[in-house]
């Protein structure tokens, strides 16, 4: 389909992500590509179809007690769309959630990748073991790079096992400022913080400051007690077990407070000392989020609203991840490049795709 | 190994180089002598050597883009150097290149203990990152076997692990930001203190691309706290594939150690001779290393020692004090030197699928019969990633070219299985033209259409990683 194409290709999986994607052209679907096709529990590794719906895959890791360590988002409440989101997706956006500060994002837990290049052309890079170092390493290019490169085909993913259970640390109505500094304090601690984030949950009117702990029950509760006495400086401190707890992170994942309230929503990385202070330039107007950290910021804006230009120059990058057309319509989804790494970005693009057609307006490569 | 002969022309414009180069730096970072540049003839894949042309020691990021602009002006090749230390031949040099030595660029820029991370020039070496780092309870996760003199800017370039990757990762994982200069003297400037970079993820392309894309002068990497504890237990087997079986278990269990090192009989005899450090005799031995609070590491090696008893070890010691933690790691720390009291060896560096382990040692056993020559194993089982040790002598003819005949034989077997040619030491010229073995034309071509984008003239350490009739089209057309 790829080589007899004369038009752009608008290439996805299920849609999930649907509303980031100016649609233009045919539309190739890789949901027809599913299946696992290797799961070794003993080796941390499992190999799928691209289009294998991810709900397949985290079942069976269940199934072993493993996971998937990046604990990907879903899109879906937020986005407002349906369908079944994709390995595929999820590897081509680099979808990674909030335990990325301690175990990486999706593109750390990558091992190899099949993919279609501009031409038609099946190709491999990577394989299926933990460490490789043979040869150029396609496999993070292709990650994130939200099918403008290349179709994926196969994805080969490291996984991690399971842990026994886990408990969150409760600050309470803390500004900013001092959330930043608890979460920093935390995560340079030896123990162990799989999540920290800062954020309206339901049925709290003030904003929490959540540190997650995971491992044997033992192990949690010992680690738990010692994060406490070196936060005691911050105030009150409640915890929560187990499913509570899982519940939580699922709502910061997926940026639940946000999904139905009106506006754009972006998506900022920054250095998560910076964060307090970028936050205050996006005004009274802006409702956010903390996770990583620090190192990611979650902004509800007013529809139309130029974050960049609120910002200005910073250390890091802003995604419009949920745009009214309006803004679209002004605002680009991806940060623009300095223009030495554009030119590198454009060099790619050409060799991948010469021809520009896998979805060609995506990401904007300038030139 | 061959190389591609020197170019008479290249050759030619030595005095013109020197001259322009002295343009932009000192003399004293310019080393043109034929006695002192034979310093540069070889890295730690010593069978190979060649003088280069020039060797120069930029002070600055600033040095390095003129030098770099200078060379792509006049088509000199350019072999980028961190501390010398690749067992691949990555800094391999030509008769008609310039050794880039980023030696002088050993500074530590910022430490951010707040995010966790630390702004280093390229040359410092891995271990003295850590140095930097470690009064205030942080480390640098990635420890090569050479971290104590190789650089930062070699560990980019290979992409370099260690023994505890299995639980920290490898360079990639742990490397936020860089400033590369690209060979025509363009500065970039890729990631920083925050978590992704923008756009593509230039950061991961970078890493591991064996200096071939663009010289890395900056690093931002990942700091991280130190563990309160680290205790290894050490379990000894009557055969391979019992601890090869033992290993998926405590993989499946649901156990991460931080490091699970494995070792067969002719390497433990060899230590054990060499380093007395009390490793019991027998077929196999696992040295697996958990991290915690001392309640924790209990918990952990219970469940460890617990799975181990089901597979009938011959000797299980945990260790209870700091004391027995570096007895048990004494004579893994000295397999190396050991192997090479007794022998000139060969390290290869492929990696399997984990459960592949017996029937690979099983193969390679019989291949050592069939090949005449002996091997010993120690390696990375949690993430396998094998070491095998190829023993021969150096001083008798045909030797060595066995020695590399029988290596091949291991690295395929590795590919054929599920794996792949090099884990972490890189592919260099040591595994160039083995490449064929894992990856088809069409998948080397895009790796080599990559690096048309950075060196469009091919001067960056041109005739490594790919298979030399493989690049030889560009490398001729750049000429």
């Amino acid at each position: 389909m790829i080589a007899s194409a004369t038009e752009p290709l608008h290439v996805r999986g299920a849609g999930t992500r649907t509303d980031q994607a100016p649609a233009d052209g045919s539309v190739l679907r890789t949901t027809g590509l599913t299946g696992i096709e290797i799961y070794e529990p003993g080796a941390l590794t499992l190999v799928a179809k691209a289009g294998t719906p991810l709900a397949d895959v985290e079942a069976a890791l269940t199934s072993e007690n493993q996971r998937l360590a990046f604990e990907p988002m879903d899109h879906r409440a937020l986005l407002g769309t349906s369908g079944e989101p994709t390995v595929g997706g999820m590897v081509a956006a680099n979808v990674s959630g909030p335990r990325r500060i301690q175990v990486g994002a999706c593109r750390d837990s990558l091992l190899g990748v099949k993919f279609v290049d501009g031409q038609g052309q099946a190709l491999s890079n990577g394989g299926r073991v933990m460490k490789n170092v043979t040869g150029y390493d396609l496999v993070k290019l292709m990650a994130g790079s939200f099918g403008t490169l290349g179709v994926l085909s196969e994805v080969a993913l490291k996984v991690l096992p399971q842990t026994e259970t886990e408990a969150t640390l409760c600050l309470h109505n803390l500004d900013h400022a001092r959330a930043v500094a608890a979460m920093s304090s935390a995560l340079g601690s030896p123990y162990e913080v799989t999540g920290a984030a800062h954020a309206h949950i339901a049925g709290h009117g003030t904003p929490q400051t959540l540190l997650r702990i995971e491992g044997t029950d033992a192990s949690v509760r010992y680690r738990l007690e010692a994060l406490r006495s070196r936060l005691a400086d911050f105030g009150e401190l409640t915890d929560i077990h187990g499913s509570a707890s899982r519940k939580a992170w699922e709502g910061i994942r997926d940026a639940s407070s946000m999904a139905d309230r009106a506006g754009d929503i972006w998506r900022v990385s920054v250095k998560p000392s910076d964060a307090p202070t970028l936050i205050e330039s996006l005004g009274a107007d802006a409702q956010t989020q903390l996770d990583w950290g620090g190192g990611l910021i979650w902004a509800l804006m007013p529809e139309g609203t130029d974050l960049r230009a609120q910002l200005g120059a910073f250390a890091g990058h802003a995604t419009l991840i949920r745009g009214s057309q309006a803004t679209r319509a002004t605002v680009p989804m991806f940060h623009p490049h300095p223009e030495s790494l554009a030119r590198l970005s454009r060099g790619l693009k050409d060799k991948f795709d010469p021809r520009r057609i896998l979805n060609p307006n995506l990401m904007e490569l300038g030139g | 190994m061959e190389m591609p002969p020197p170019n008479p022309a290249v050759l030619a414009k030595k005095p013109e180089l020197i001259k322009r180069l002295q343009g932009v730096m000192l003399d004293d970072g310019i080393i043109s002598d034929p006695f002192e540049t034979r310093a540069y003839e070889c890295d730690a894949l010593t069978a190979y050597k060649c003088p280069p042309l020039l060797a120069v020691l930029p002070s600055s990021t600033q040095e390095v883009s003129e030098v770099l602009r200078i060379c792509h002006d006049l088509g000199v090749p350019v072999v980028p150097r961190g501390s010398g230390t690749s067992l691949a031949g990555g800094a391999l040099p030509t008769e008609d290149s310039v050794i880039l030595g980023v030696a002088r660029l050993n500074d530590v820029l910022e430490t951010d203990y707040d995010n966790r991370a630390i702004r280093v020039q390229s040359g410092r070496t891995n271990l003295s990152v850590t140095g930097a780092v470690e009064e205030e309870g942080f480390f640098y996760a990635p420890d090569p076997s050479s971290q104590l003199a190789c650089a930062i800017a070699g560990n980019i370039a290979m992409n370099s692990g260690g023994a505890h990757c299995l639980k920290y990762g490898v360079t990639t994982n742990n490397l936020m930001g860089v400033t590369m200069v690209l060979m025509d003297g363009t500065i970039t400037e890729i990631g920083g203190a925050h978590l992704d970079a923008p756009g593509y993820d230039l950061l991961g392309l970078i890493c591991g691309s064996e200096g071939q894309l663009g010289v890395v002068t900056e690093a931002t990497l990942k700091i991280l706290p130190k563990p309160e504890g680290a205790r290894p237990v050490l379990i000894g087997f009557d055969s391979n594939e019992v601890a090869g079986a033992c290993v998926s278990d405590i993989i499946k269990a649901g156990v991460l150690p931080v490091a699970i090192e494995f070792m067969d009989r002719p390497c433990i005899r060899a230590t054990e001779a060499f380093a007395h450090a009390g490793y019991p005799d027998c077929e196999a031995l696992l040295i697996v290393e958990v991290e915690g609070s001392d309640a924790e590491i209990d918990e952990q090696l219970g469940t460890i020692m617990e799975i181990a008893g089901r597979h009938n070890p011959v000797e299980l010691r945990e260790s209870q004090s700091s004391e027995e933690s570096a007895a048990i790691w004494l004579g893994r720390k000295s397999a190396f030197g050991a192997m090479g009291q007794i022998n000139d060896y060969m390290c290869l560096d492929g990696t399997i699928p984990v459960n592949q382990l017996p029937y690979v040692l099983k193969r390679i056993s019989e291949m050592s019969a069939e090949f005449g020559l002996d091997v010993a194993n120690v390696f990375h089982a949690g993430d396998g990633n094998m070491h095998p040790l190829i023993l021969f002598d150096a001083n008798k003819p045909g030797d060595l070219e066995t020695c590399e005949a029988f290596g091949a034989e291991i690295l395929k077997l590795c590919v054929e299985v599920g794996g792949c040619l090099t884990g972490e030491h890189g592919v260099g010229i040591e595994k160039r033209d083995l490449m064929i073995n894992q990856y088809r034309p069409e998948d080397l071509e895009i790796q080599m259409a990559v690096k048309d984008v950075f060196d469009p003239k091919w001067l960056l350490n041109p005739a490594k990683v790919f298979p030399l009739a493989s690049s030889d089209a560009r490398r001729i057309a750049a000429d």
